[in-house]
């Protein structure tokens, strides 16, 4: 396994939604390169984060626009494949976790018939191996009783048994990359910290890469390789995750320092007062 | 007499033996088990746990909008009943979570803050508006605005606006800053910091956030399973020593992913 191929290199990509009176440029010409590794994209609402990674799937609908001068996973370049390409990508090859598996998950099947589907789109194998297939990956997300959970509608579970669900119903594929967006930010910390192990475990055994979309800096900090910080649809800084906490750029100082802690008191806690210049200034690495 | 028996004769909250339950037979839920704490006038108090922990039953409860409890309430040295007389809400007040489901979308500002003013009589409605506006740091310009003009900070603005122009005694606060971006929570902790001075108001804050309770509370209790497993004082959870193994895994979790901390996660019943 070749642990600094690029999977995905992304150059020059802009998103922009026409409205009546103004186009919205939600991602204003971001580049970077994923590997086989956790790279963590983090900003506030609004900066682009998400659109990011629906574009790297091409899930952006009309009117909304993308154009990038290079969007290449694996040498195929995603910007100019036909759908019935892009379909055979979306899933197998990349998959994506969304932040809230109430409404990701189809409330009329059982979880376990929703995972074998997500293995039966792309194969074609009898739906006994299916099953069997998905029972294995309902164990592998640290399910107890993958049995009885096989037959359970999304209403009948959790919310961080539906989320390991999501997680398992993207990886029964085996994706290359996974994007996923605020997959824990609706988890308690402790069960957060259990699907964290997982897609640690994933990137790290199985040399799978992680686009980790959130908002959280101190769990991107301790869980990703690398970060990206988004602001205004650009990325502002790039950085180790574990020198994060010595980030330069003022909006990432700003964020850091706008936080309360839990290990000594801070007094007033520090307002983040934008500079307009941030927008379109220098990218800090 | 001792310093806690004092702390009792003028607390602020007293909660003693509280339960509540939910539905009956096989389907059962014990959501909060005798529940304990007094909370003292001006203090800032919090509780934190998991969901389905009970610490928003817990507030609900105290505010009247579950009336199945049982056990002993009493604010400001008065008993409580299950049915709250409106002399009640003019001294407690509630901020919720979600700013987007909390105030009335077809409701201009001006109208969601003279509500509470007519509900209760007061008089001078709108020197009152223009006053707590002005108090949350919003200013007149916001008065005729409806809901969907305004940012996710301007709207928890607006919510803790309402729940102040009564001038209550006591501030209930269910995760009033978990919808909002870090930067925007950070200007709301700190409006309800100095509110709290000038006002010399008791706050209750429930949270999932060990470190935004650490910022505002002088003291929290920690929940799991309906019960109160510890109570403790910030200086204490700062210091990193919780006494239950229970709460010492939260703190753990809550300070970031460590792939050794994951493994030997437990559950506690």
């Amino acid at each position: 396994m070749d642990r600094d191929k690029t999977l995905l290199s992304v150059e020059d990509l802009w998103v922009r939604f026409p409205g009546r009176t103004r186009t919205v440029e939600a991602v204003r010409g971001i580049s970077f390169t994923v590997g086989r590794e956790k790279l963590g994209i983090v900003g506030e609402s609004g900066s682009g984060k998400s659109v990011t990674g629906r574009a790297i799937l091409r899930l952006i609908q009309s009117p909304g626009e993308v154009a990038a001068k290079r969007l290449e996973f694996d040498g195929i370049d995603l910007a100019r494949v036909d759908e019935a390409t892009m379909r055979a990508i979306r899933g197998k090859r990349i998959s994506m976790v969304m932040q809230d598996p109430k409404f990701s998950l189809n409330p009329v099947m059982t979880v376990g018939q929703q995972i074998a589907e997500a293995y039966l789109v792309h194969r074609k194998e009898p739906a006994a191996e299916a099953r069997r297939k998905s029972l294995d990956m309902l164990a592998a997300v640290r399910i107890r009783n993958p049995e009885r959970v096989y037959d359970l509608y999304p209403h009948e579970v959790s919310g961080g048994m539906g989320q390991r669900i999501m997680i398992a119903m993207m990886l029964i594929p085996d994706p290359d990359l996974m994007i996923a967006d605020e997959p824990t930010s609706a988890l308690d910390v402790t069960v957060q910290m259990q699907v964290l192990a997982i897609l640690d475990d994933l990137v790290t055994k199985r040399g799978m890469g992680l686009i980790f979309i959130s908002h959280d800096l101190n769990l991107v900090a301790s869980f990703c390789d690398r970060v990206l910080i988004m602001y205004a649809g650009r990325i502002v800084e790039t950085c180790r995750a574990s020198a994060l906490h010595e980030a330069r750029h003022p909006y990432t100082r700003g964020l850091l320092q706008s936080l309360p802690r839990i290990d000594r008191p801070v007094g007033e806690l520090q307002v983040l007062q934008r500079d307009p210049a941030w927008r379109d200034g220098p990218v800090m690495s | 007499m001792s310093a806690v028996a004092a702390m009792i004769d003028v607390a602020m909250i007293v909660v003693d033996g509280l339960d509540v339950r939910f539905g009956e037979g096989a389907a059962a839920v014990h959501a909060v088990r005798d529940a304990r704490f007094t909370v003292a006038p001006g203090e800032a108090f919090g509780i934190v746990g998991e969901s389905g922990s009970g610490k928003s039953t817990v507030l609900r409860a105290l505010t009247g909008l579950n009336p199945d409890w049982t056990g002993r309430v009493a604010i400001a040295g008065m008993a409580q009943v299950a049915h709250r007389p409106r002399e009640f809400y003019k001294q407690v007040q509630m901020v919720f979570q979600d700013p987007y489901g909390s105030l009335h979308p077809r409701h201009t500002v001006d109208r969601i803050l003279s509500e509470p003013i007519a509900i209760h009589g007061l008089d001078k409605a709108d020197s009152r508006i223009e006053r707590v506006l002005v108090d949350v740091g919003l200013g007149p310009d916001f008065r005729f605005r409806y809901p969907h003009q305004l940012s996710g900070g301007q709207r928890q603005r607006v919510a803790i606006a309402r729940a102040l122009v009564l001038e209550p005694r006591i501030l209930l606060l269910d995760e009033p800053t978990s919808a909002l971006d870090v930067s925007v929570q950070a200007e709301i902790l700190n409006l309800l910091g100095r509110l709290r001075r000038e006002h010399d108001l008791t706050y209750m804050l429930v949270t999932h956030n060990l470190a935004v309770v650490a910022h505002m509370c002088d003291r929290l209790a920690v929940m799991n399973q309906g019960r109160i497993v510890e109570e403790m004082t910030v200086a204490q959870l700062r210091a990193g020593a919780p006494r239950e193994a229970y709460t010492r895994q939260l703190l753990r979790a809550s300070i970031g992913y460590d792939r050794q901390a994951a493994e030997a996660l437990k559950t506690f019943d």
